[in-house]
């Protein structure tokens, strides 16, 4: 018997399939195992489930019931009264200053989001081609070095790039060897979108055109919106893409190492040149995982809070401020827990359609769990189509 | 060519090459190229740990006027000497007490719930199994206030037990354990069975020695997570003396220690809270890499 060898994830379906196929004889036989078993199965799954009730689902509706309420953080949150859907109609329905500072903060995540997930997944990939490559030297080395950042504490390289992007700091140092006068990173506000804009003389920043600057969403202007990402926001972008694409590099890498080398020996012979390769071999062999990344990027993204509270608390001009920080600043610092519970709640609806997209993608990709290359070696012997 | 070396020969690795020779030259210099990338990337990795290790021997003055050179004119510990003489100590004990114990609950509590979702039958086993999935998609990020909220209502804010406790919670690791145990074959547990031994015992001597490596794995993630985690931490207490090494850290980074940059007492106490965890990392990194790809495809 092999007990121990070769549990990859490909044995666990057939496992499954024993264990289940296993439980009906035995079921009739020794009703007197089964029946402690049933305590046992209990005993032991009941630690982990009352802490996940009590830590995950407890916390979840209490915040929702908070959420509804004007609760200022003396007393119980249970005793609170309750005012109905105000917290959500402040930040949602007409503009005030809360919903100004929610629509800035969505903005600036937005903002993050669209730059942090192309860029990191891109970086990833390339990474992991080049590690990939079969007679590499120092592969080990290579992907030690892009993943170690992932695992060490956000603390830490915060602290780093927090000294790395100082006004006179190394980055700085760096570009002034191109000529570059450097901004002073965690102080400037100024969006990248308006300095592109200006730069190319379309829009004069201190004087909007008025089709931009008389026209809102959620309380600011439509020239607000277009701003980007602010200089310090970049930074902080920076870090991002810096800390993650290791991870990300590591699941692309694994993907790679599954795509046969046949396959790729078989598009050689019929001529195809690297590109032609890398555009009809790999790429749809790694649309499935290339979607994993993509969503896992987007719902991490939509999350960031420790940066922000480490190296910005939301300045400069509010242009770091995100979801995640506001509602923690809402909630500790300006004792409104029922509109910083409401803000969380409006984050987690984008979250959960986040992972809902990933459920679907994954769903698709369980479902046609035979790679498609031996799809199309079926279907080319039976002759039907794909 | 002459260079390959046969690592590999039933793969066929070097296939192509031989397929099309005259191509040789040109492979030679993406090969090239791809190495320039590779290392070009990789100094922008190291780089900053270098400066980091660098600056934390400078003095302020030298780290402020050559940031850039991770080589320090003057060697000197001032930084550690500081950090040693203030709370720094007190926080890395914080660590290790919430990380250990983080770590030991999580590995006990998802492999026996783990466990009992795998192999044994009770009632409400399917309806438990559906919560641990659907519970690892809730962000955590949303949770801060909720939790906070939670901590207060049982009296365990700014106690040990607050920052401990809610971080055992986890679905993820018990999802892991119950899908290694599923691939145990079920006849090692009944030849045990036969022999007399009880539900705790077969699981405790039989089947969880066998799951050493979903253990292993366990064990490395919950020890780099708890160690690393800040948002947790920033809510469940309010006491200074509570302060783990990331809340502490963050304190020190928003210049809890009085005026001036401080630069070398922040990097040298970077460098030494990423210590451990890079210790664990450089032993254990075979098991790092399969549970984040593990991690990945499951979540």
């Amino acid at each position: 018997m092999s007990i121990t060898q070769g549990m990859g994830p490909a044995q666990v379906p057939a496992a499954v399939a024993t264990a289940d196929g296993d439980v009906t004889p035995p079921k009739r036989r020794r009703s007197g195992i089964r029946g402690s078993e049933n305590r046992a199965g209990l005993l032991f799954a009941a630690p982990a489930f009352v802490l996940i009730l009590l830590f995950l689902i407890g916390p979840v509706l209490l915040a929702l019931w908070v959420s509804l309420t004007d609760w200022s953080g003396k007393g119980s949150p249970l005793g609170a009264n309750f005012i109905g859907a105000k917290n959500y109609d402040t930040l949602l329905g007409s503009p005030n200053l809360q919903q100004r500072d929610l629509a800035t903060a969505l903005r600036n995540n937005m903002y993050y989001v669209l730059l942090v997930v192309p860029l990191q997944t891109v970086l990833a990939l390339i990474l992991a081609m080049a590690i990939n490559r079969q007679r590499l030297r120092g592969k080990g080395f290579f992907r030690t070095a892009f993943y170690f950042p992932s695992v060490t504490s956000t603390v830490a390289i915060s602290v780093v790039f927090l000294f790395l992007f100082t006004a006179s700091g190394a980055v700085n140092s760096v570009l002034a060897w191109f000529g570059i006068n450097g901004p002073n990173w965690f102080a400037d506000p100024r969006g990248v979108g308006h300095l592109i804009l200006s730069g190319l003389g379309l829009v004069d920043t201190a004087n909007p055109p008025a089709w931009l600057a008389d026209h809102d969403f959620l309380g600011i202007s439509w020239f607000q919106w277009i701003a980007g990402p602010s200089v310090a926001m970049c930074a902080l972008i920076t870090l991002a893409i810096w800390t993650t694409a290791g991870t990300f590099m590591l699941i692309f890498l694994a993907a790679l190492q599954d795509i046969p080398a046949d396959v790729e020996e078989a598009a050689m012979v019929d001529g195809a040149n690297r590109w032609q390769r890398f555009r009809n071999v790999t790429l749809p062999a790694l649309k499935p995982t290339m979607f994993l990344v993509i969503t896992l990027g987007l719902i991490g993204t939509w999350q960031v809070f420790d940066q922000v509270y480490l190296m910005s608390q939301g300045k400069p001009s509010k242009t770091t401020l995100t979801p995640a920080y506001l509602s923690f600043q809402t909630s500790f610092q300006d004792g409104k827990w029922g509109q910083g519970t409401a803000i969380a709640f409006i984050l987690f609806v984008i979250i959960i359609v986040m992972t809902l997209i990933q459920r679907f993608v994954m769903r698709d990709r369980d479902s046609s769990r035979k790679p498609w290359w031996r799809r199309r070696r079926e279907a080319a012997l039976t002759g039907s189509d794909v | 060519m002459a260079t390959r070396t046969s690592e590999r020969p039933s793969k066929g690795a070097a296939g192509p090459i031989e397929l099309i020779p005259a191509k040789n030259s040109r492979g030679r210099s993406t090969a090239l190229i791809v190495y320039l990338v590779l290392i070009f990337f990789a100094l922008l990795y190291i780089f900053p740990f270098l400066i980091q290790i660098g600056t934390s021997f400078k003095s302020d003055a030298e780290a402020t006027a050559s940031p850039l050179n991770p080589i320090p004119m003057v060697w000197q510990l001032d930084a550690y000497r500081t950090l040693a003489g203030q709370d720094f100590p007190r926080w890395f004990l914080n660590s290790v007490i919430v990380s250990v114990c983080v770590t030991a609950g999580r590995v006990f509590f998802d492999s026996l719930a783990g466990y009992a979702l795998a192999r044994l039958h009770f009632f409400g086993r399917k309806a438990l199994g559906g919560v641990i999935v659907s519970v690892i998609a809730v962000p955590g990020v949303v949770l801060l206030i909720p939790k906070y909220l939670v901590l207060v209502e049982l009296h365990m804010y700014n106690t040990y037990a607050g920052m401990i406790i809610p971080l055992i919670a986890d679905a993820a690791g018990v999802f892991i354990m119950r899908q290694f145990f599923l691939g145990i074959p079920a006849e090692v547990e009944e030849a045990a069975r036969i022999d007399g031994a009880g539900t705790f015992r077969l699981f405790w001597s039989v089947v969880l020695p066998m799951a050493r490596p979903a253990v292993i794995t366990i064990t490395i993630l919950s020890f780099q997570a708890s160690w690393n985690e800040l948002a947790h931490f920033i809510v469940s207490r309010r006491d200074p003396a509570l302060n783990t090494l990331t809340s502490g850290v963050a304190s020190l980074s928003s210049g809890a220690y009085g005026s001036g940059n401080l630069f070398p007492l922040k990097m040298a106490a970077a460098l030494l809270m990423t210590i451990p965890v890079a210790l664990v990392f450089f032993s254990f990194q075979r098991y790092f890499v399969r549970g984040a790809g593990a991690g990945a495809v499951k979540g």
